[in-house]
This record gives C-alpha cells, structure tokens and sequence, in this order.
C-alpha cells in the first residue's frame, strides 16, 4: 500500500484550470455544508418571513396599494443575499484567519481571488435557496401577484444584481483581510442603514433623489428598484431611474467592485505579510 | 556589469542569509509601538532528502521562521529561498512545491466530512479529484483513519483531526513540507503513529524534504537527521543529534533518586567544585536529582553531601547526553524553565 504514494505521480493542474478547480473546492462547503444545518429554516426563512408580515400588515393597514405587499416579499428575499455578503463574504477572512484556514489558503498555489470567487459563487447558491423560499412562501401567504413583461431582461437584472453585490463582498473582504475583531463591529454598523438606503421595505424613489443617488452605490438598491419595475404593474411609476440606465450602472459597478477587489487584494496581502497581519490578529 | 548575487540552491531544499524579523508590538499606551526580535540573522541550509528539526521552547522564533518559509510573513531582513526560490520574490513558484501541517490546528469545515475536507483543499493544489480520491483513500488507510472518512470533522477527537490534518499536508506530495509542532496536544499512542508515518514518507522517497519544529527533545531525536537548536530568535547549534550530544560528552551525568529526612539544601550540591548543573523534582514520593558533573571523580562528594544532609540513596544511574543536555549547556536553562519564565511574562509577547 505504502508504494502508491511513493511511486504514483501526482498531476496537478495550473492556470485557468487551477483557478476553476478552486472556485468549485471553495463553493462546495458553502453549497453542501451550509444545507446540513437545517436550523437555516428557522433562521434564515421563517425570522425574514416575520418581518415581512409586519410590514405587509402595516401596508394593508394604511390602504397602500397592493404591489406594496409584493416590494416587500422582494426586498425581504433580496435581504437574505445582503446578509450573506455581509456575514459570509466580508468578514469571512478574519473568519478563516480565526479558524487557521487562511493560511493555507496563502501556501497554496490556489489565486486568493478564486477563493474569493468560490466563497461569493457557494454564498449565492446557497442564499438563492433561500430567497427563493421566502418569495414562494410570501407569495402564497400575502397573495402576491406579479405581472413579468419581461422575463429575460427580469432574470439579467437579477444576474447583474448578483455579480456587482458579490463583487462589492469580494472587494470589502479584501479590506476586511487586515482588520481583526473590528470586523465583526463594521459588519454590525453596515447592516441596518442599508436596509434603509437599498429600500427593501418600500420603493427607492421615496428616499429623494439625492440620497437615493448616493444609495445607488449598493447594488441591492439599484437592482432591486428594476426588478420591482420589471415585476409589478405599478412598478414603473415607482421606479427610481428607468431600467436600462439602472442596468448601465449595474453593469459599471460589477466591473469596478471586481477590478477593485482584484488590486486591493494583491495590495492588502502584501501589506498584510509586511505586518504580519495574515495569521495574527494583532500586532 | 551585473554580478549574480543569487547562491547556487540546486541541492538545497531552504536555505536562509541572515534572517532576521522583527515585530512591532502596540505597547499599553496609545500610539506606543514597541519591537521585539523574534529572528535574528538565522543562516540555514538544509539539503534535499532531508528531515530537519528545528528545536526549541515556546516563543523562541520556530514558528516565525516556518511563517517566512511558507509566505505567510515578510522577513525583516535577509533572504530565504524554499526549492530553489525566493520566498519573498518567488513566492508563487514557492507555494506549488510547499505545504504546512500545524499541531493543533483547526483548519477545514466541521460541516464536511474527513474525505470532503481532504478533497477541497486537493483542489486548492490542482489535484484532479479522481486522483484526489485515490490518494485521500491511501493516505487515510496509511494512517488509519480510513473508518473516519465520512465522519463530519467537527465530530473528530484532537487526535484524529491532526491525523486528518497530517494527510491533507502529505496529500499533495510537496517537495518541501513544514511541520509546526506535528505532534502537539496528542496522546502518546496518536504521537507514535505520527511519527511512524512522518518518517516512512521519508524513508519512500529520497527527494522528500521536511522541516520540522518540536519542542519534545525526544521527537527531535527521534525523527532528525540534523537538528538546530533555536533560542530567543538565534540559532545557536545545528549538527545531527549524535554530534550534538558528542559535544557534552565530556561531562558525566547522573540520576539519583533520594528520601531525604529533612528538606534538602541543593544549593550545597550545586557549590560543590566540579559540579556544573543540577536538576531536581518530586517523583513518586522521593527526590529525583539530575546533576552533570565535571568528571565522574567528582561522584564522591557528592553523596557525602547528600549523607551529610541526611538524604538517603535509593538509586544512581549514570544516563547518556540526551537532547536536553545539549540545550542546557547552551542556554543554560532546562527548556521546560524557559518556557515558564515565557509564560510568567519574561517575554513581552506571548506569540512567536
């Protein structure tokens, strides 16, 4: 038995091949692990359905019109990835770092920007599971009726939404690489005011246009306001901007969370093993 | 014209020029900043095909040393290479070749299994996962945890999770592989299979180069072809563990074990002339004495310092140099008192 490891030769791939090879290894404990803790249900779909309910009754409370019911079963299911990005990509490299996985990650010949890519790629499989039990639930429990003229340009805008938001997680995560117990404080002060400024709960519009500009950073805000005017009838009197200029910026946001994560993270590692940041927390 | 500064590394699986690193410590107030030395101007050259050990106490720069190799830390000075390349400028030629075990790591997702685990980071390597599970299965049979395979790793003892962590390091066949205290927090039984298999990788393949960090003498012993002895970030001996132990030769040393009547005054034995160290400890209700002597001449007066003392003598045993001695008569301290003056807070700070 011993013989086979001495004498069979070990093929191991490198380049592109090396880089798939490593966003699938990283998404897989993401897509297969985070389902084996079934206490996800509790959390992570009846807790959001909670506060849905509150706001679909305040809605029908004050005789708001009908499609607010379906903005907020949305907003509630876009909620579930802005929690992911947040708790599972942003952080997630002081998490590694606590748990000793970060520096194996660096030994490896695996790019730390596939690393990146398969946590951000394993997160949203595993997060689309779970919005898509908060739509089907919302959607049966408050009636929600939605009228797709679209579905093609609803399902890019979807994809764009994904890409610039994982992007976004990609690019803070690499910040987040020279920060210790601070990042769990950042993660916590970020979580409320976007909940605000994306406009889960109610149409972007409604913040003004000058703060709704500034939110349209987040693209959970941009996105979200083209898939309300894509899905509703009334969504497009509703809507923020018009949606091929929201998907424009969509578009630009996704490249320039992506570039950004890219330098940062070669910059921030080298910085980081100056400081001797990537296996202490404090130094 | 330029002059090619770069050391012919061929044969060399590390070598290092002077390392030193140096961290700097946020001190109680604020914008404070102190600096400790951890390495200071290390010079290594460790020859493929062999099992280096690198010994020495709690926070005396191994760990540093390791971090640098692997590409986890910039040195502060000097240069390093791992097979033959620089692992500051090099570092992506460096990591394909390397791996790292680490006693006591946590490392992998308690939710996946031993075999799922082992497969992601194959994939890290670019281990094709066919290949990947054929070597997996192998190496948990090897080191017997093949029964495990589908246990979820949140779910193992310490012990099978450093065996599941010694497989993913030997997995991916590295040229070069770093093991940070292997055998850390193990029982003896874990230990002594670890160590088997450590040192029948090594036996298979003459090409395979470990360096290992230890601070149990009889590891280091046990498993080294050579040993450097590394105290406070210098390294201050490095031979094969024989001609280490050759070099406090000369002296002679004896166990005793004692009932003494009354409470036993050792700085008596440790005045008398030709006595050069003593080491003394309750076991098993009597008084167990450690003392290298000059020569064995020195034998006599001795007892008649115990017998003066009312110290009865219920055994003596002349013992070979061990590992112990030789860092003894370095530092001058048992390594067990200098990582307990480490830990009272001798050094500032408790990491390496």
């Amino acid at each position: 038995m011993s013989t086979v490891m001495a004498t069979t030769p070990i093929h191991k791939n490198s380049g592109w091949r090396l880089f798939l090879q490593t966003v699938i290894g990283r998404a897989y404990p993401r897509v297969i692990g985070q389902q084996r803790e079934k206490s996800w249900m509790i959390f992570e779909v009846l807790l959001p359905l909670i506060n849905v309910a509150a706001y679909v009754y305040v809605y029908r409370a004050i005789g708001a019109p009908e499609d607010y019911v379906g903005f907020v079963v949305i907003g509630g299911a876009m909620i579930a990835f802005w929690m992911n990005v947040l708790w599972s990509m942003s952080s997630q490299l002081y998490w590694e770092k606590e748990q000793g996985n970060l520096a194996l990650y660096i030994i490896s010949p695996a790019p730390l920007m596939a690393i990146l890519l398969g946590m951000a790629v394993g997160g949203m499989i595993a997060t689309l599971l779970r919005a898509s039990a908060i739509i089907a639930l919302g959607t049966w429990l408050f009636n929600v009726r939605y009228v797709v003229m679209n579905p093609w340009q609803l399902l890019a805008v979807f994809v764009l939404t994904m890409v610039a938001l994982y992007g976004l997680g990609m690019m803070t995560a690499s910040v987040f690489l020279l920060f210790s117990r601070e990042a769990w404080h950042y993660v916590n002060l970020a979580m409320e005011p976007v909940y605000l400024l994306s406009g889960f709960y109610f149409p972007l519009k409604n913040l003004g246009f000058w703060i709704a500009l500034g939110a349209s950073i987040i693209p959970l805000s941009l996105g979200l306001d083209a898939m309300r005017q894509l899905a509703f009838r009334s969504g497009p009197s509703l809507g923020f901007l018009s949606v091929p200029l929201e998907i424009g910026v969509l578009a630009v946001l996704s490249v320039v969370f992506l570039v950004a994560a890219r330098w940062l993270l070669k910059t921030l590692e080298r910085l980081a093993r100056e400081e001797a940041r990537l296996t202490e927390n404090r130094r | 014209m330029a002059v090619n500064t770069e050391p012919n590394l061929n044969h060399l699986a590390i070598q290092t020029e002077a390392l030193s690193r140096i961290y700097k410590i946020r001190g109680a107030k604020k914008g404070e900043l102190r600096e400790r030395v951890a390495l200071e101007e290390v010079n290594l050259s460790v020859p493929r095909g062999e099992l280096f050990g690198l010994l020495g106490p709690n926070g005396a720069g191994k760990t540093t040393l390791i971090k640098i190799l692997t590409t986890l830390l910039s040195p502060t000075r000097g240069r390093a290479w791992v097979a033959g390349f620089d692992v500051v400028r090099e570092s992506e030629k460096v990591r394909p070749r390397i791996n790292m075990v680490s006693g006591g790591e946590t490392s992998g997702y308690g939710l996946l299994t031993v075999r799922e685990n082992l497969w992601m980071f194959a994939q890290f390597y670019g281990i094709p996962s066919r290949q990947a599970h054929q070597r997996i299965q192998t190496l948990l049979e090897m080191i017997g945890l093949a029964d495990r395979a589908n246990t979820k790793s949140s779910d193992l003892s310490t012990g099978l999770r450093q065996k599941m962590n010694i497989v993913r390091g030997f997995m991916t066949d590295p040229e070069v592989l770093f093991l940070d205290e292997p055998t850390l927090g193990l029982d003896v039984q874990a230990a002594r299979e670890v160590r088997a298999f450590i040192r029948r990788w090594m036996d298979e393949n003459p090409n395979r180069t470990i360096l290992l960090t230890t601070h149990y003498m009889q590891e280091a012993e046990e498993l080294c072809d050579r040993v450097a002895i590394i105290h406070e970030g210098r390294i201050l001996a490095c031979d094969t563990p024989t001609h280490l132990k050759q070099a406090t030769q000369h002296e002679a040393i004896f166990q005793l074990w004692v009932d003494p009547e009354q409470a036993l005054n050792p700085l008596a034995l440790e005045n008398l002339p030709g006595v050069l160290r003593l080491h003394h400890q309750w076991m098993n209700g009597g008084l167990q004495i450690e003392i290298s002597l000059a020569e064995e001449g020195v034998l006599p007066l001795v007892i008649g310092e115990l017998e003066r003392q009312r110290a009865h003598l219920r055994s003596l045993q002349k013992r070979q140099p061990s590992l112990e001695d030789v860092f003894v008569q370095l530092v001058g301290l048992r390594m067990e008192e200098v990582e307990r003056e480490h830990s009272n807070g001798y050094h500032p700070d408790p990491q390496e």
